[in-house]
């Protein structure tokens, strides 16, 4: 090489200018699990992600336990969307069981699923914000989940991990007078969070924070097999309550929200629509619910499965769509239970989203795949 | 008060053991007044373990509002944090890290298992990766049950460490 | 092997082969349900392109399962991508079965972009061959990977090969995934790990 270099530049090798982190799980940036990334200066070179740190071993565990006791431990993953964590379980169960479900129990479970649904993307939203560095983005969220938190508290009796599905139903009915109270609270939340727009959504720190970062293309995402937010972020039209309608979604009028840039912004405010959709989910269902009626089929203690056989059933959860692969063999414990998790899916866009990308931006980019540790490990 | 000070082992107190007068006047005011400032900034650890950390964000939101005692979360590092909040499972991978963190704390520092996993490994107590309890990997102040323990008990289990702080000594050197 | 068997599992318990009086909605010369029709023509553009490598494990509304040998498993995963437009991998589960001395891994494939496929999940099944004694990477559990085929396998295979032991012979990266680095133990899916007091 012929040239000379200005004064106070000096050449240096790529190897040596690698840095090696661990955005580990003690971080205000990773929520519960490691992420390797090799910089070089402010760019991020590689990413490894290292999840497992709460790994519980659920999967073999449900091989020890009969169809009914499986029901508090496989909805832990996901502690404030139980529901959902355990709909596709419970389908599944009711399938290999041959039991068929009551009109009413059906309406409470799509009323229960749709309330989890915004609950946990309040939570993600909150989380979002402590990343960001955002503090009302947390107290905002955080606070107005707790309207929701009181209905499924009247309803089932728990704030969180509400073991509410069993296979036949759900456990009880709905309080009497729940109709007026659930209507009248989902539709100051639904007013709620439309203030939200003003606030974060056109705030123009957090527009230049996520806009045009970790840009998703549509074919990528297809190939990634990712699913739920980040796939309808990417352009593609899929919500599993439309195209695979489950219990009485057929008879709800959902409709999809689809945006086309693929970057985080999308993947923040795709949620938020989300959200408003399920307000007027809930308002239809309670319209068109059977006022009376039983809520469960009351099973024998030891249920038992008749053949071998396995079922797999997916629901869409408030991070995308969860299935659960189950394997019988004609006996009351199953003897494989999959979950098949929607998290875990898209883990596979961080590597390749992050190469390229500031440090800087790695928080906004790694939460908004509505990624939830606790539910990828298991 | 000049006459407990004058006690018969102590009768040539004004000549050699003037430390001792020191210690008696002012060391407990002084440890009532550091424990104080202890008890009201307790300032916990950004690490989530579990499933019980949703309980403890909802214990920051606005209803619960555990901010009031001067529990203040997310700081960016641990060198200036002094309570760690032990969230849920902790996992044999999480074990070390864990270890860690605790070991990087300065003193004085306080831990507080929250919810039925860290104090027995709770739901998860027969799974290959689970640890029964944290007690093996470091030493716990205050248990708070529950799955998940509700945030009101968890500020209770933060009243309860307070009341513990109160009575500890306040310096290890004189 | 017939086109009209029953699940795979049934094939080392003799006695449930095909008892008379259980309902058979498999088979069409007794059947009060018969196989419903687009997921027929699914199976059987399989079954016309890949003749006896294949078996077809049943036919229900919205699943399809095909059971492949390890042999023909990549060809067959090709044919599923290119030729019936299926487009990503929702999960691979991996299943012991301890006294057929196998190891069966499923894949349960979906599609994005053909909106006939929406509600369609197709179930590959295939199986590897067990030991008793597992070197996990180093004997004879081994099957070919399909990351070239779709993409969205890659994490699934590594937690498979974690769980179970099955090493995806091709897959760029058969590292450790959930489990802890100092994992010395079985492979804890499988039948013979038992967690402890049980």
């Amino acid at each position: 090489m012929t040239f000379t270099l200005p004064p106070g530049l000096a050449l240096q090798k790529v190897d040596e200018r690698i840095m090696t982190l661990n955005v580990g799980p003690q971080h205000p940036g990773s929520g519960h699990m490691r992420i390797i990334v090799q910089i070089d200066g402010d760019y991020i070179v590689a990413c490894d992600p290292d999840p497992g740190y709460v790994h519980r071993g659920e999967e073999k565990m449900a091989e020890y336990r009969n169809y009914i006791t499986n029901i508090p431990h496989l909805e832990r993953p996901v502690i404030h969307d139980s529901c959902n964590v355990l709909y596709p379980y419970v389908l599944g169960a009711e399938e290999l069981l041959g039991i068929e479900v009551p009109e009413r129990a059906k309406y409470v479970r799509v009323i229960a699923s749709e309330l989890n649904r915004c609950i946990y993307i309040m939570y993600w939203l909150a989380i979002y914000g402590i990343f960001l560095g955002h503090s009302t983005m947390f107290m905002w969220p955080a606070g107005d989940r707790e309207l929701l938190i009181d209905l499924m508290e009247k309803m089932t009796g728990a704030r969180v991990t509400h073991a509410h599905f069993v296979p036949g139903g759900v456990r009880n009915d709905l309080p009497p007078n729940f109709e007026d109270v659930c209507l009248r609270q989902v539709n100051y939340f639904e007013k709620r969070i439309k203030e939200y727009a003003a606030v974060f959504y056109d705030n123009p720190i957090l527009i230049s924070r996520t806009q045009d970062t970790g840009v998703l293309s549509r074919e990528d995402a297809i190939r990634y097999g990712t699913t739920g937010s980040v796939l309808r972020a990417s352009g593609v039209d899929y919500d599993l309550r439309v195209k695979e309608p489950y219990d009485v979604y057929d008879e709800l009028d959902v409709h999809t929200n689809v945006m086309k840039e693929g970057d985080s912004y999308a993947r923040s405010r795709i949620p938020w629509l989300d959200m408003i959709e399920s307000c007027n989910i809930i308002r239809q269902a309670l319209q068109k619910m059977p006022k009376s009626g039983s809520v469960r089929v009351k099973l024998k203690p030891n249920p038992k499965t008749k053949g071998l056989e396995s079922v797999y059933k997916r629901v869409e959860s408030g991070r995308g769509s969860l299935g659960c692969y189950i394997v019988s063999d004609a006996k009351t414990e199953p003897y494989r239970v999959k979950l098949s998790v929607p998290s875990f899916r898209n883990l596979i866009a961080l590597p390749n989203l992050l190469r390229g990308e500031k440090l800087g931006n790695m928080p906004s980019v790694y939460w908004s795949l509505n990624y939830w540790p606790v539910e990828a490990d298991r | 008060m000049l006459k407990d000070l004058v006690t018969p082992e102590n009768a040539n107190v004004f000549v050699g053991k003037l430390g001792d007068i020191l210690e008696k006047a002012i060391d407990k005011p002084l440890g009532y007044a550091i424990n104080w400032g202890r008890i009201w900034s307790l300032w916990p650890v950004h690490i989530e373990t579990a499933c019980c950390s949703v309980e403890f964000g909802a214990a920051s939101s606005p209803r619960y509002d555990v901010e009031r005692f001067g529990i203040i979360e997310a700081f960016g590092s641990l060198r200036q944090c002094d309570l760690v909040v032990v969230q849920g499972t902790i996992t044999r991978k999480m074990a070390p890290r864990l270890r860690l963190v605790y070991d990087q704390m300065p003193e004085p520092k306080y831990v507080i298992a929250m919810g039925a996993c860290a104090i027995t490994g709770g739901l998860y107590f027969d799974s290959y990766n689970v640890l029964p309890g944290i007690d093996g990997v470091i030493p716990v102040d205050v248990y708070v049950p529950g799955c998940p323990p509700r945030p009101e008990t968890l500020i209770q289990g933060c009243m309860l460490l307070q009341e513990k702080i109160k009575r500890m000594k306040a310096r290890k050197f004189v | 092997m017939s086109t009209e068997t029953e699940n795979p599992p049934t094939d080392a318990k003799p006695e449930v082969k095909t008892p008379p009086p259980k309902p058979a909605p498999k088979k069409p010369e007794a059947a009060p349900v018969e196989m419903p029709a687009f997921e027929k023509s699914i199976s059987d553009k399989i079954v016309e392109k890949f003749g006896d490598k294949i078996e077809v494990g049943f036919v229900k509304e919205d699943r399809v399962r095909i059971n492949v040998g390890r042999e023909n498993v990549h060809e067959v995963a090709e044919f599923i991508r290119d030729g019936l437009n299926y487009d990503h991998v929702e999960s691979v589960s991996g299943v012991d079965y301890p006294q057929d001395n196998e190891i069966e891994v499923v894949y349960h494939i979906g599609s994005y972009t053909e909106s006939s496929l929406a509600r369609q999940v197709l179930v590959l099944a295939t199986r590897a061959q067990r030991e008793t004694n597992p070197i996990p990477g180093n004997d004879a559990t081994k099957l070919p990977t399909l990351r070239d085929v779709f993409y969205s396998v890659e994490f699934h295979e590594r937690e498979v090969f974690e769980m179970f032991g099955v090493f995806f012979e091709g897959h760029p990266d058969n590292r450790r995934l959930l489990l802890p680095e100092d994992w010395a133990d079985l492979p804890p899916l499988r039948k013979d790990f038992a967690i402890k007091g049980r």
